[in-house]
């Protein structure tokens, strides 16, 4: 871990110290986790009780329950295997057990996984009864529980990881001084190949024309201001009234954002200057190499992080201005807030503070390498605030009702 | 290079963000512009917490209101200069 790279940025300043790998789990289809978790994923809500009664039983698995998976229909269907699938295909996940009410579903979701060559058993519980389907899973948890256990850290090269951003509960330090530090780290790192996801279509509502004409191509711009127009148009529809307090929410108010044009140029302040390459659908796995991606999500911030999560990406960069505090059960999310009040009240939940920037002690560029050196410690394996404290949302979005 | 009472983002702003716990009623706050790194006086009429908006000139009903460079919504309560600038006198264009 001793090698740098050495970088030069646009201003003509050399920036030394840029590890240039981190510590890492190899997975069989090439890509690497900074988590080795084995989970016990439920395809259904009332697969949830035996999902968690063989986590209960086997130690070094999590099970990550859920409120959907039954008589979904048409794309809300399909998301909802898409991230089902895309939450076991994730690199930080070393094997899972699918648990599902009926074969079917279930062996859709064990086959979609299976694809990257990572253990993966299905296990239904009709026609056998919870418990010896727990007895049967159990069985086989025991099994992966004790083969991860083996896997060893290794050396990545620092394109192996993959980050996704959202920020919560912001206030007008996010725009001036948090998320202008993702977009610093997001401008050095970028260029050493990373990947990177920003979504949250909502919330760049005001910022959407100055936001498309970051689409790198004619197609990437097209492509989001359709996902935009069609969101605001379905917000414009169910909308009762002017949305106070739901965008921008009471907390944001209290902090002292006024509109939601107000928070969405904020937001975006989370890109730096970068561009992004493709527009991915809800937990859709990127295709076009690396480079920045939009992903088309709500704006709230579990809903955002587990479809992030559930399309590939690593670990995750999480600016707060009036402390949201939430976490993820397989992407390790690293808070940051640059707002003094929230580092000094809440700091049990802030991994990186940057309040240093609004006294003008600190500035953007060596707010982006704290940012960094946190990031590369979370990557290879030191627990994130969220992590300690055992926040685990996972939740799923549902795009309409069942059946 | 002092610590500022308040940030503009851009030049263009006619709002600046308290970035201190909180304003006091007639104090001259040292507002500090991110864009030219320039320095000016603004004074704040009330009391106004950390992360809230103060105007930087009198506003009339109907103004947009500029941050970031950018229209973030319109005046809907006359603003004097200094005063205390959120959802009671500003609305969203979009919702």
């Amino acid at each position: 871990m001793s090698m740098f790279i050495t970088l030069k940025l646009k201003s003509g300043k050399l920036n030394m110290g840029i590890p240039k790998s981190f510590l890492g789990y190899k997975r069989e289809n090439g890509r690497a986790g900074t988590r080795n978790h084995v989970i016990i994923l439920p395809v259904d809500d009332i697969s949830n009780a035996c999902a968690e009664a063989v986590a209960n039983n086997i130690k070094g698995t999590i099970a990550l329950p859920h409120s959907y998976g039954r008589l979904q229909f048409g794309a809300d269907l399909e998301l909802h295997f898409r991230t089902m699938i895309g939450t076991g295909r994730n690199p930080n996940v070393a094997a899972v057990i699918v648990i599902g009410i009926e074969p079917k579903w279930t062996k859709k979701i064990v086959d979609g996984i299976a694809e990257t060559g990572k253990p993966v058993e299905g296990f239904h519980i009709e026609r056998s009864g919870d418990i010896q389907t727990i007895m049967k899973a159990s069985k086989k948890a025991q099994e992966f529980s004790m083969w991860a256990s083996e896997k060893q850290r290794e050396e990545c090269p620092l394109s192996d990881l993959w980050i996704s951003v959202k920020c919560g509960e912001s206030d007008t330090t996010s725009g001036l001084a948090s998320n202008p530090t993702v977009g610093n780290l997001m401008d050095k790192l970028e260029p050493l190949g990373v990947h990177l996801c920003f979504g949250e279509t909502s919330e760049l509502t005001g910022a959407e024309q100055v936001c498309a004409k970051r689409g790198a191509n004619p197609e990437a711009q097209k492509k989001f201001m359709k996902t935009w127009s069609e969101y605001n148009d379905f917000i414009l529809k169910e909308a009762t009234d002017d949305l106070s307090e739901s965008q921008p929410t009471a907390g944001n108010i209290a902090g002292g954002l006024t509109t939601i044009e107000e928070k969405a140029f904020g937001n975006f302040q989370k890109i730096g200057s970068r561009k992004f390459i493709d527009v991915l659908e809800p937990a859709e796995e990127p295709k076009k190499g690396k480079g920045l991606y939009f992903m088309d999500t709500s704006s709230a911030a579990a809903e955002c992080v587990t479809l992030q999560a559930a399309g590939g990406f690593n670990i995750h960069l999480f600016p707060t201005g009036q402390g949201n505090i939430i976490g993820n059960p397989i992407e390790p999310v690293v808070k940051l807030t640059a707002n003094p009040l929230t580092a000094k009240l809440m700091s049990e939940h802030v991994d990186c503070d940057v309040s240093k920037i609004l006294s003008r002690e600190m500035n953007l560029d060596q707010a982006g390498d704290k940012l960094i050196e946190t990031t590369l410690k979370v990557a290879n394996g030191r627990l994130t605030c969220a992590e300690a404290l055992g926040h685990r949302e996972f939740v799923m979005t549902k795009l309409y009702r069942s059946a | 290079m002092s610590k500022p009472d308040l940030i503009i983002h851009d030049e263009k702003d006619n709002v600046g963000v308290v970035v201190i716990e909180t304003t006091k009623k007639g104090q001259e706050c040292n507002a500090w512009i991110m864009e030219n790194d320039k320095t000016v006086n603004v004074p704040s009429s009330n009391d106004v917490p950390l992360g809230h908006k103060i105007a930087l000139k009198d506003l009339k009903v109907g103004d947009t209101i500029f941050k970031y460079g950018h229209d973030i919504g319109k005046v809907v309560k006359e603003i004097k200069k200094g005063e205390h600038v959120h959802v009671h006198n500003v609305k969203t264009k979009k919702w």
